[in-house]
């Protein structure tokens, strides 16, 4: 995982599907940004089918990581710069 | 003849799976030499564990040529340092589907999805993006799989 795995992170759903990722993001995050395959969060390209969703709960941000044996899991970071970012791209 | 240009070489980019359906290694080197006697030069991109598997399997580099790690891959394409004409993904997971996705979204490669495994039928109904669909029922033997690729023959594409 690289960088993600120096992270402080929580895993908010493991071995997900896409869709099931992306529907947790939507039904549990009242703030939320889509952004497209190969976007960068922190030093990570999202995967995903188009339009991805990441979610935004004050300085957490809530994405998809995927790998190939384990499918999708959905990371929790706090991190109040990278969600600041986020925030103004909304904008 | 140092003036003269170059014609460039088409290039194919083979995006590997998870290496748990062991169908895919072997594709994977049948497509590689079908892409060199084509003239076109492939490049390998997966994790640790599918790559090794075709290193190993291929140890004088009879078909491999260059092997790249699958995240730094879909970081070059993103950040428009590579891309490539042709761009072929193996699925037989949802994960594989993502990876798909993201490659017809990042690269300018004409994209073919490569479906396989027991549930294939369960991953083709998932692709909803532009690109070629091969399928087969193939997961020890990679004869069905190989069928349905000659039938397409990206290759003379």
């Amino acid at each position: 995982m690289g960088c993600v795995e120096s992270m402080n992170y929580e895993i908010v759903l493991r071995d997900a599907t896409f869709k099931e990722s992306r529907d947790y993001i939507h039904s549990n995050f009242r703030e939320s940004i889509d952004v497209q395959p190969g976007f960068k969060i922190f030093d990570v390209h999202v995967i995903g089918l188009p339009p991805i969703a990441i979610g935004l709960d004050g300085d957490f941000v809530i994405f998809p990581y995927t790998k190939p044996c384990h499918g999708t899991f959905l990371l929790r970071v706090e991190d109040g710069e990278e969600a600041a970012r986020l925030r103004a791209l909304k904008k | 003849m140092a003036d003269e240009p170059t014609a460039k070489t088409a290039t194919a980019l083979l995006v590997l799976g998870c290496p748990q359906v062991p169908v895919q290694t072997s594709i994977a080197l049948y497509l590689i030499n079908r892409l060199k006697k084509a003239g076109i030069t492939p490049v390998v991109a997966g994790n640790k564990a599918a790559n090794t598997l075709l290193v190993v399997s291929d140890p004088d580099r009879h078909y491999l040529g260059e092997v790249i790690d699958l995240d730094r891959a879909v970081g070059l394409i993103t950040d428009k340092k590579r891309d490539f004409d042709q761009c072929f993904v193996f699925i037989h997971n949802d994960a594989g589907v993502s990876y798909a996705a993201t490659m017809g979204a990042i690269s300018k490669a004409k994209l073919y999805a490569l479906v396989y495994g027991e549930h294939y039928e369960e991953q083709v109904k998932k692709i909803d993006f532009p690109c070629t669909v091969i399928a087969a029922k193939a997961v020890h033997n990679p004869l069905p799989l190989k069928k349905a690729i000659d039938e397409v023959a990206p290759w003379a594409a």
